[in-house]
């Protein structure tokens, strides 16, 4: 799950980390009261969509007025923002985050995840703040420090004075920073945060009276651990996600839309992949991946059918089922269901294994409709493929 | 012979008194795997299909023996469950949930450092040595005796193979399901390494997903320790970047994560690759024929 970054920077200041002052605003009115409020002589205001990329594509403006606050707010909410990470199609700001502008004499990156690797928290920093860290990991490797964080013991001051003497952050800048990196340590493992990403952590202020600074916060949190975190789960945004997903989701379904036309219903995340992957291999595109999990009743199959069919242009589906814990009698049935209750006019193409097969089989044989049964995985990818291609 | 688990494991079911831990109990005593009791905190001195129920893993251990364990608790009390099963002697512990928070997991992997015990999961269907020991939930009819091993991150992705193998008459010695977290108990080395000390285990199959560096790493671990032909196979190659694809560990953040770039590392280290998920099968056979390897 991810959140806005003003939720983000609310979340790390509960943790005693110094974010600007700001406030949310929902029109280009409340952005002006809030510019009002907090005072000073230049603001920021930022769309609140939860891509990244949005000062390139326009999302992110420094102004020096009342008025102009209120004109660049007016100008975001309710427009289409395309950023590299939207995808073309973008994303609709609903709200934008006015904060005081700061004077940023220097920006680094600090960024924690779960390394995959060593299956520990890792806190990544660089010198090089305010960019793609991805670009600076490929082109200045020697730029990016990595420190991992003994889970059982958790994050030593000697390692953040590590990371900052590596970064270039002296003097109190670095005692500083021994105490916002703790404290960012102490966000992410109290919130199951799968990464919490600080990019620019700025110096600000004038001579003499340097601090440091969260200028962009970036949260994503554990789906598995929202059980335990209430607080988290509010300040989730639908209308950030994708409505069909969403939907999917709540019959028990993974659904994820593609752009081809050959739609998909398979059981497993592995299976599912690589029937996309079998399709693709055979010159198709798939329309979706969609995993059914496990004890697929027919119910879920229908609901399946039916958000796969909500796609317009998908010109057939693929159900591919392995049972394990599932049964293919009742994925039999469940087929049947929808194809009954949905009217479906495209072609299925069948392909049923494992537990319970031959009832399986036997249901839609005995059925009267005309379902395509394939044998294998590559007989079904091969038979969605023709049918597309006419 | 097989890894880890072989029809001289003595087998307990934590969580043994739900229902999916029953119905797959059952079908584990049926497969001839010898299940020796279960714990159910709460439910301790009564019985369950007939085999003792007891309130801890300790107790359950000193009373049955038990080296394995069979991980059937929720998610929430999960890796509660899996050091309760390390403290108590467990030797191999399998677990089956879907769901463990991954800080949960990471909590795991320090506690185990310097215990003696094997963890197969999350997110797997379990661990087969046909015709001796199933801990898991596969259909255990799909899989024959042979001599090759297969390991993967999927569950539905390892019958695929398996069905393919066994469609030419290729048979297992054991499979492993290492599951489809970003933080699992098991790595991909861990299980070859195991692959290659087994005297019966002649051919490995190994089965990844895009995400992680996983592979690769057992890719490169193989060529400089495995006399034993390796055929891999990597799913996703129609995956878009940035997207969970349903296994919380698969999901493409950069380049060396993809599909196309592990199965090109894999086959850059020698190894033999099936490109399309549909032709594993062949590919094994392939190897085998070319390695005089008989088919057993």
């Amino acid at each position: 799950m991810n959140i806005h970054e003003y939720q983000a920077k609310e979340l790390l200041s509960t943790f005693g980390v110094p974010v600007p002052a700001g406030s949310v605003a929902f029109n280009s009115t409340q952005a002006r009261q809030a510019a009002e409020e907090l005072g000073g002589n230049r603001w920021v205001v930022k769309a609140q969509i939860h891509a990244g990329g949005r000062g390139k594509a326009g999302g992110v403006k420094v102004v020096a007025t009342l008025d102009e606050v209120q004109k660049a707010a007016d100008a975001m909410i309710g427009s289409k923002l395309v950023t590299h990470q939207t995808g073309p199609e973008g994303s609709i700001v609903q709200r934008v985050w006015v904060e005081q502008a700061s004077q940023i004499k220097k920006e680094f990156y600090l960024g924690f995840v779960i390394d995959r690797g060593t299956q520990r928290i890792t806190l990544i920093a660089s010198s090089e703040g305010g960019m793609d860290i991805e670009e600076v990991a490929n082109k200045t490797p020697e730029l990016i420090i990595t420190e991992v964080v003994d889970p059982a013991i958790g994050l030593r001051d000697f390692q953040c004075r590590k990371v900052a003497t590596a970064i270039g952050l002296k003097g109190k800048l670095m005692s500083q920073s021994v105490k916002l990196m703790k404290a960012i340590y102490r966000a992410m493992r109290d919130t199951d945060a799968l990464q919490a990403e600080i990019n620019p952590l700025a110096v600000v202020g004038s001579e003499g009276e340097e601090r440091l600074m969260v200028l962009d916060a970036k949260f994503n949190f554990d789906d598995n651990a929202l059980y335990r975190q209430k607080q988290i789960t509010e300040m989730r945004d639908l209308a950030e996600e994708d409505p069909k997903e969403v939907e999917a989701s709540g019959h028990g379904l993974n659904y994820i839309a593609l752009d081809g036309n050959i739609g998909c219903i398979v059981n497993g995340a592995g299976l599912a992949m690589a029937s996309l992957d079998a399709i693709t291999l055979h010159g198709g595109k798939p329309a979706n991946f969609l995993d059914v999990g496990g004890g697929a009743s027919p119910e879920k199959v229908t609901n399946a059918c039916r958000i796969v069919l909500e796609d317009p242009n998908v010109k057939c589906i693929l159900v591919n089922i392995f049972a394990g814990i599932n049964r293919c009698d009742w994925i039999a049935k469940g087929l049947i269901q929808a194809c009954e209750s949905l009217n479906i006019k495209v072609p299925l193409i069948v392909r049923l294994a494992g537990t319970n097969v031959e009832e399986g089989r036997k249901i839609l044989a005995e059925s009267g409709l005309s379902f395509i049964t394939a044998e294998n995985l590559d007989a079904a990818a091969s038979k969605a493929v023709a049918i597309v291609k006419g | 012979m097989s890894v880890f688990v072989n029809k001289n494991s003595k087998v307990i079911f934590q969580g043994f008194t739900g229902e999916h831990a029953t119905f797959h109990a059952q079908d584990a005593i049926k497969m001839g795997t010898q299940v020796v009791g279960g714990v159910t905190p709460g439910k301790g001195g009564t019985t369950h299909l007939g085999l003792p129920v007891f309130d801890t893993v300790a107790e359950a251990v000193a009373a049955t023996g038990a080296d394995v364990s069979a991980v059937f608790v929720p998610p929430p009390f999960n890796a509660d469950a899996l050091m309760e099963a390390i403290d108590a002697g467990i030797k191999v512990a399998v677990t089956i949930a879907d769901g463990i928070p991954i800080h949960d997991m990471v909590q795991l992997q320090r506690y185990r450092i310097g215990k003696d015990a094997i963890i197969i999961g999350p997110n797997t269907p379990g661990i087969i040595t046909p015709g001796e020991c199933k801990v898991g939930i596969m259909p255990s009819n799909i899989y024959k005796k042979g001599n090759i091993g297969i390991v993967s991150r999927s569950g539905t992705l390892n019958y695929e193979a398996t069905e393919q193998m066994a469609a030419l008459g290729l048979g297992v010695t054991t499979s492993v399901g290492i599951g489809g977290d970003p933080v699992n108990g098991t790595d991909f080395v861990t299980v070859l390494k195991a692959f290659e000390e087994d005297p019966e285990t002649e051919v490995v199959v190994m089965i990844g997903e895009i995400g992680g560096p996983q592979e690769v790493a057992a890719a490169r671990w193989a060529k400089e320790n495995m006399s034993k032909p390796l055929i891999g196979f990597v799913a996703g190659i129609a995956a878009p970047p940035g997207r969970r694809m349903g296994h919380a560990g698969a999901i493409i953040s950069n380049e060396s994560d993809t599909a196309s770039a592990k199965m090109d590392a894999m086959e850059e280290l020698g190894h033999y690759v099936a490109r399309n998920p549909a032709h594993i099968g062949e590919t094994v056979l392939r190897a085998m024929k070319e390695r005089n390897i008989p088919i057993r």
